[in-house]
C-alpha cells in the first residue's frame, strides 16, 4: 500500500442537526479499484459519497482525493464525477450535449471540435454511437443510464461515483448493465466507487465490499471474504442469506467453540472475537452449507415445509423443533431427482468449519432475519 | 380423458359468442354514460364562454366592419374603412407597444430574483407566508392602490418628506418613472408565480449535476436554472405584457394622462365619441396583437428549455 489512495477518510463526522449520519469514519481506497459502499438505507453510505462529490461538507474530519485534502473545495473544482440516481440528465438539450457539458466547462476552453470527438467517442464507448441527437425523454431507462456513465467518464475523472445506478432498471437490464459496469472499470482503469444496499450487486461487481452499518463502516474486504468471514452478526445476517441460531456457548476445543443450542444439540462452530463459556451467541449457518438426507445421521433433524425449486438449485424450509425454521439449499442435477417433499423428515449435516458464532450483544440484525425468512418463504 | 377435454373446449367456445355480444352491448351503453357525463361537465363552461367571449367577440368583429350612426354607436355596413383609419391612432399604438414590452421587462427583472429566492433559498417553512405575502395586497381594487400610489409620490408624500433631510424640488408624480413603478407593483405576483411555479419544480439533483461536471455557480444558473425556467418566464411575461397592452389606468393616474394608450383610445370611443365601429376595429387588432405574442413567447420557450410542446392557445 505505497501508492497514494484515490479517496481517503480521516476520522470524518457527518451530523445534521441531532443525527449523526457519519461517525469517525477511517477509510482508505486504493487506486484503480471498484469498490462498493454497501448497508442498509440511513447507514450513512450515500452521505460518504456526497462528500467525496463536494455536496457536503463532512462536520469533522477530512476528505483527501489523491492526496489532496478537500476541505473548502467545490463541486466543480473536485476531479471526480458522479452518475447520480435516476441519472439527472438535462432534459433541456439532447444526448450529445448532455455528454458534451463538462467538456464545454474545460478551462482554457477546449474546439468545439474537440469536444465533438470526445462527446463520439463517449458515446460508441458506451454503445449509443448515432444516438447524439436524440432527446433525453426518448430514450428508455437503460439508455439514459448509458448516457448518464458517459457524461461522467467523458470529463476522465480520477474517480467514478455511481449513487445507486442500477436501482430504477429492470432485472435482466440489471444485470447486463453490472457486466459493462465491470468492464468499462478495468478497461478505464479508474477507481469506481459504488453506492448500492443490493448485496448481490455488491458482491457481483466490486473489488472491494464496505459494509456500512448505522454510520460506521463495518468490514471492508474483498466479496468472498465478506461473504465467508463475516466480521459480525450484522454482516452474516445483511449480506446473503444465511440461518441464525441461538444458543449457548458450552465449552471451547481448540479454536473452536461448542455451542449448545436451545434443543440441547451442541455444535461446534468457528468465532470471530473471543468469547466467554455461558455467553448468548448466534450462529450463522449458510443455507448452501446444509446437507439433507434421509433420517439417519446429521446433528439436526427436522420436516420439510416448504420446497421452492430453482432449477439449479432447490431451497427447502425446514422446520427443526426447538430451534426454528432454516433454510437449506441444494444444487440439483439433472436426472438426480431427489427432491424432497413438504412433509419429509430430513436429517440436517454441515460441514465443520461452516458454522460461525458470534456474540447476540446489541445487536440490530436479529429483526432483518425474520423479515429476510418471510421474504424467502412467500 | 383428453377428448373429453376438448369437448369442454368447444363448449366454452360455442358458449361465448352471445357472452361477447353481451359485452359489446354492455361496453355501448357505459361508453354513451360517459359521453353524457362528459357534456353535462363541460356545459357551464361551454355555456359561459359562449355567452361571455365568443357572442362579444362575434360582436365586435361585426361592429368593426360597420360604420358610426349619425347619432353615435353602430350602423349595418360592410366595409374596412375603419381597419383603414387605423394610422389616425399610430401614435396611441406606438405608445402602447413601448409600454407595454418595456413594463412586462421591468416586471420580469424584480420578479425573478424573488421567485428564485422563495423557490430555491427561503426556509420551507416560510415560503407560504412569504407567497401569500405577496398575493394579499392584490386582494384590494387596483384603482385603490394606484390612487395610493398617487399620494405616496404626490407632493404631500416622498418629496414632502424629503423636503425634510433638505432634498427640495423633487418631481415623482407624473413622471414616466413613476408609471413604471406602478406597472411594476401592479403586475408583480403575475410575474411572480409562474417563474416560482417553474423554479419550484427544477429537479435539484440537476444543479449537483451540472457543478459535478465542473459547471461554476454563474454558469449553472445560466445553463440549467434559468433555461429551465423560461416556460415560467415566457408565461408570466407574456401574460403581463397582455395585460398592459390594455392598460391606461395606471399611465392615467400616475403619468399625468398627457400620454395616450390603447386604453385610453378605446374608453374614448366607446364612452365618449361613441365611434363603436373603429373602436371595435382597435380592439380586434389588439387581440391579433396578443396572439402573436403568446405564440413567439410559445414558440422560445418550448426552443429553449427543451420541453415538451404545451400549447397555450
Amino acid at each position: 500500500m505505497t501508492a497514494v489512495p484515490d479517496i481517503e477518510f480521516r476520522a470524518v463526522t457527518k451530523r445534521y442537526g441531532a443525527v449523526t449520519a457519519v461517525s469517525g469514519i477511517d477509510l482508505a481506497i486504493p487506486p484503480s479499484a471498484f469498490v462498493a459502499l454497501l448497508g442498509p438505507s440511513g447507514c450513512g453510505k450515500t452521505t460518504c459519497l456526497r462528500m467525496i462529490g463536494g455536496f457536503e461538507q463532512p462536520s469533522e474530519g477530512q476528505v483527501l482525493i489523491r492526496g489532496r485534502d478537500m476541505a473548502g473545495t467545490p463541486p466543480y473544482r473536485r476531479p471526480v464525477n458522479m452518475v447520480f440516481q435516476q441519472y439527472a440528465l438535462f432534459p433541456h438539450l439532447d444526448v450529445e450535449d448532455n455528454i458534451s457539458y463538462g467538456l464545454r466547462q474545460a478551462r482554457p476552453r477546449l474546439s468545439s471540435r474537440e469536444i465533438s470527438l470526445k462527446a463520439g467517442e463517449a458515446l460508441a464507448m458506451v454503445q449509443l454511437a448515432g444516438y447524439g441527437r436524440r432527446k433525453i425523454h426518448e430514450l428508455s431507462g437503460g439508455q439514459q443510464q448509458r448516457v448518464a456513465l458517459a457524461r461522467a467518464l467523458v470529463n476522465k475523472p480520477a474517480v467514478l461515483l455511481l449513487d445507486e445506478p442500477l436501482a430504477a432498471l429492470d432485472k435482466k437490464l440489471r444485470t447486463d448493465m453490472q457486466i459493462e459496469l465491470q468492464n468499462l472499470q478495468r478497461e478505464i482503469g479508474i477507481t469506481f466507487v459504488l453506492v448500492t444496499h443490493d448485496q448481490e450487486e455488491a458482491l457481483s461487481m466490486s473489488d472491494f465490499v464496505c459494509v456500512m452499518n448505522g454510520g460506521r463502516v463495518v468490514q471492508l474486504g474483498q466479496p468472498s471474504e465478506i461473504y465467508d468471514e463475516p466480521a459480525d452478526l450484522f454482516v452474516a445476517d445483511f449480506v446473503g442469506k444465511t440461518n441464525l441460531l441461538s444458543g449457548k456457548v458450552a465449552a471451547f476445543s481448540g479454536d473452536l467453540v461448542d455451542v449448545a443450542l436451545a434443543d440441547g444439540t451442541v455444535i461446534s462452530a468457528r468465532k470471530r472475537v473471543p468469547l466467554s463459556r455461558g455467553e448468548a451467541v448466534s450462529v450463522s449457518l449458510r443455507p448452501e452449507s446444509l446437507s439433507l438426507a434421509a433420517l439417519g445421521g446429521g446433528s439436526l433433524k427436522g420436516v420439510v415445509r416448504n420446497r421452492i425449486f430453482l432449477g439449479s438449485t432447490a431451497e427447502y424450509a425446514i422446520e427443526v423443533p426447538g430451534i426454528g425454521s432454516l433454510l437449506a439449499k441444494a444444487d440439483h442435477l439433472i436426472g438426480q431427482g431427489n427432491l424432497f417433499k413438504p412433509g419429509e423428515p430430513v436429517a440436517i449435516g454441515f460441514a465443520a468449519g461452516a458454522p460461525l458464532a458470534f456474540p447476540v450483544a446489541n445487536n440490530s440484525g436479529t429483526n432483518q432475519r425474520e423479515d429476510q425468512h418471510v421474504e424467502i418463504l412467500s | 380423458m383428453r377428448q373429453g377435454s376438448n369437448s369442454v373446449q368447444i363448449s366454452a367456445v360455442g358458449g361465448q359468442l352471445p357472452a361477447d355480444a353481451q359485452a359489446a352491448f354492455s361496453m355501448r351503453g357505459s361508453l354513451l354514460r360517459k359521453n353524457l357525463l362528459t357534456v353535462l361537465l363541460l356545459a357551464p363552461a361551454t355555456l359561459w364562454l359562449v355567452v361571455f367571449l365568443v357572442l362579444p367577440f362575434v360582436a365586435i368583429v361585426i361592429f368593426s366592419v360597420g360604420e358610426r350612426a349619425p347619432e353615435g354607436g353602430y350602423q349595418a355596413a360592410l366595409t374596412l374603412a375603419q381597419y383603414a383609419n387605423l394610422p389616425a391612432r399610430a401614435t396611441a399604438f406606438w405608445n402602447t407597444m413601448v409600454l407595454a414590452p418595456v413594463g412586462a421587462l421591468a416586471c420580469l427583472l424584480v420578479a425573478y430574483p424573488v421567485a428564485y429566492y422563495l423557490a430555491l433559498r427561503a426556509p420551507q417553512r416560510w415560503r407560504l407566508i412569504l407567497l401569500a405575502l405577496i398575493v394579499i395586497p392584490f386582494w384590494t381594487s387596483l384603482l385603490m392602490r394606484t390612487y395610493a400610489w398617487m399620494y405616496i409620490l404626490g407632493g404631500r408624500g416622498v418629496p414632502a418628506l424629503l423636503a425634510y433631510v433638505g432634498i427640495e424640488d423633487l418631481r415623482l408624480i407624473n413622471t414616466p418613472g413613476a408609471v413604471l413603478l406602478g406597472i411594476v407593483y401592479g403586475y408583480l405576483p403575475l410575474m411572480i408565480l409562474p417563474i416560482y411555479v417553474s423554479l419550484e419544480r427544477l429537479d435539484r439533483r440537476l444543479l449537483e449535476a451540472s457543478a459535478d461536471l465542473g459547471a461554476t455557480p454563474l454558469s449553472t444558473f445560466l445553463g440549467v436554472t434559468l433555461r429551465l425556467s423560461l416556460p415560467g418566464v415566457t408565461t408570466g411575461f407574456s401574460l403581463v405584457m397582455i395585460l398592459l397592452l390594455g392598460e391606461y389606468l395606471i399611465p392615467t393616474l400616475l403619468g399625468g394622462g398627457k400620454v395616450f394608450f390603447i386604453g385610453n383610445a378605446l374608453v374614448d370611443l366607446f364612452l365618449q365619441s361613441r365611434n363603436w365601429p373603429f373602436g371595435s376595429a382597435i380592439a380586434i387588432t389588439l387581440v391579433l396583437v396578443s396572439v402573436v405574442v403568446l405564440i413567439v413567447a410559445n414558440r422560445i420557450s418550448t426552443r429553449l428549455s427543451g420541453a415538451r410542446r404545451v400549447d397555450l392557445i
